[in-house]
């Protein structure tokens, strides 16, 4: 009996009807196949630094700075009330020197993110139960959602009340801003998953941890990182809340407070100063943190070409 | 013989049935296409025997470990490189079976899946630096890491232009016989179905049934005239049962 490739041999290609002139020789298709590979997948492209990222912002900055201080030296205000930049700056330079610049951030930003990522390790879990689960979804997603437009500054007074002017207290505010947040995230992003990763998932045989953490958490990445994202602002908001209002005690001293002291001696340089540090801290944080991993997660998917990151 | 159906039927709420009363029987190793028009309950029938949805009656054999499945799109995760993605099916698999594996086997088994596919050198690229065809090759692969006697395929060239079409049935058609697996091809392409299939099945439209086979021979696949014939026997009864629904 002839194999069909010596069949294959002694037809003309050209009369095949059910497959056209391309049934031949193996290592012809073996070639094709690679051609076609070559001209369809995308040529990898290695990027330098792009200047305008560094740039553009710089300018903006400058630009900004610059209004300001044309506004200042109008003299339309009293330098007191508004101060100009360089006022604002020398104040942080005393500051500095007397050592509230260092206390302050340092203090405020080791709550902050010690908060946020306690409230991670609390709200993954719980908020993957409650998106895996729709009978414990459909229980608790309104008040999930309800506690996250509460503003957690609702809690200080509560906060003191149960846990006295202690760090318990700004760390109870913290919580409850930044839970519900990445929980929230997390639910919508795994909302947001096309339904045939799960097919794949249960055809591949995965059991209800297995899809939990090998398919649905990581597809629900790019919502969860949002979430994330979220989280942080609210953990940092409230903090920043919460050590306006309760200061004393135990309380160290955090940006928050230094706001509320020159609030207090209507020191008005001192305010700004405050102010733009927690700015800082805010853009410092995108910056080196969410910005990369973002950036890293939508690139590796391919959801970054055409967009404006 | 893996996969029997008997009086099969499917529907959705209270809704006409989808399938109704389907028979078959299917041997082990054998290559089958199911041929229909879109909306026959082609992939309500796959998607039966993966699992995914119960028949509402009738019964059903298939083999007790499952099916492997490959979807129209490639539905490869896009966090995962090709590699990771089979390597995925291959961990899935081995702890289903009670097996434990190390990832350096895991990772000599899915080279050789991706030899099998011939896409060596594109395990660490991702899905979408791949073209449709490496993509739908990465999930054939993956399909065959999930080591099951049964592979069920939903019109998976379905997206790709005319010459990787044809490269990937002359691909398919290799590994089918390298592997010996139990295939059910659904397409609605008749060419398809008489190219790869060993039978050809025609599911009728609402309710889906399965109306007429053919025998796909040797002679078929190496005569264009014959082969050019079947086809035409083979749509000239597909498009009749399509016009049945036009009063």
């Amino acid at each position: 009996m002839p194999t069909e490739q010596d069949v294959l041999t002694v037809t003309e290609p050209s009369e095949h009807i059910t497959s056209p002139a391309l049934k031949g020789n193996p290592e012809d298709l073996r070639d094709l196949e690679a051609g076609l590979d070559k001209l369809q997948s995308d040529v990898q492209r290695k990027a330098g630094i792009d200047w305008s990222r560094v740039l553009l912002p710089i300018a903006a900055l400058v630009v900004l700075i610059l209004v300001w201080q044309f506004y200042v030296s109008l003299g339309l205000k009293r330098r007191d009330l508004v101060p100009g930049p360089l006022d604002v700056l020398g104040q942080m330079g005393v500051l500095w020197s007397e050592g509230k610049v260092q206390e302050s951030v340092w203090t405020s930003l080791q709550r902050g993110l010690f908060g946020f990522l306690i409230s991670v390790v609390i709200a993954t879990p719980v908020g993957l139960l409650l998106a895996q689960a729709a009978p414990l979804r459909r229980a608790f997603g309104p008040l999930i959602s309800g506690l996250q437009v509460l503003p957690s500054v609702a809690w200080v007074p509560a906060a003191i009340i149960w846990f006295g002017l202690t760090d318990a207290t700004v760390y109870f505010v913290v919580f409850m801003g930044a839970i519900p947040s990445i929980i929230n995230g997390l639910i919508s992003g795994v909302d947001q998953i096309p339904p045939q990763y799960r097919s794949v998932g249960k055809v591949l045989g995965a059991n209800r941890l297995q899809m939990a953490l090998q398919i649905v958490l990581p597809a629900a990445l790019p919502g969860y990182i949002g979430g994330l994202k979220q989280g942080w602002a609210f953990s940092w908001r409230s903090l920043m809340a919460a050590e306006i209002i309760a200061t004393g005690g135990s309380i160290g001293f955090g940006l928050g407070s230094l706001l509320d002291q020159g609030r207090l001696l209507s020191d008005m340089a001192t305010v700004m100063t405050a102010i733009l540090l927690i700015l800082a801290v805010g853009i410092l944080i995108e910056l080196l943190v969410f910005g990369p991993v973002e950036k890293r997660l939508l690139q590796r998917r391919g959801l970054l070409a055409g967009g404006t990151r | 013989m893996p996969v029997v159906l008997e009086h099969l039927g499917k529907r959705f709420g209270d809704g006409a049935p989808v399938l109704d009363d389907v028979n078959a029987s299917i041997a082990k190793g054998e290559f089958v296409a199911l041929l229909g028009a879109s909306g026959c309950g082609k992939s309500t029938l796959l998607n039966i025997l993966a699992g995914l949805e119960q028949p509402t009656s009738g019964a059903l054999e298939v083999p007790a470990d499952g099916a492997a499945f490959m979807f129209q799109d490639s539905a490869l995760f896009p966090w995962l490189t090709a590699r990771g993605n089979i390597e995925l099916a291959l961990q899935l698999a081995d702890k289903n079976a009670g097996r434990r594996s190390s990832k350096a086997e895991r990772s000599a088994r899915s080279t050789e899946l991706l030899e099998l596919v011939h896409l060596g050198g594109a395990g660490d690229k991702r899905p979408h630096e791949l073209s449709g065809g490496m993509r739908q090759r990465v999930a054939l692969a993956r399909s065959l890491a999930q080591d099951r006697q049964l592979l069920l395929m939903d019109e998976p060239f379905a997206a790709l232009d005319a010459i990787t079409r044809d490269l990937l049935h002359d691909e398919l058609e290799r590994i089918w016989k390298e592997t010996g697996r139990t295939i059910v091809f659904v397409t609605h392409n008749v060419r398809e179905a008489v190219r790869l299939g060993q039978r050809v099945l025609l599911l009728s439209s609402r309710p889906g049934r399965v109306v007429a086979e053919w025998d796909v021979t040797e002679e078929h696949r190496t005569d264009a005239g014959s082969a050019g014939e079947l086809t035409a026997t083979i749509t000239r009864r597909l498009r009749e049962e399509i016009r049945r629904h036009a009063n």
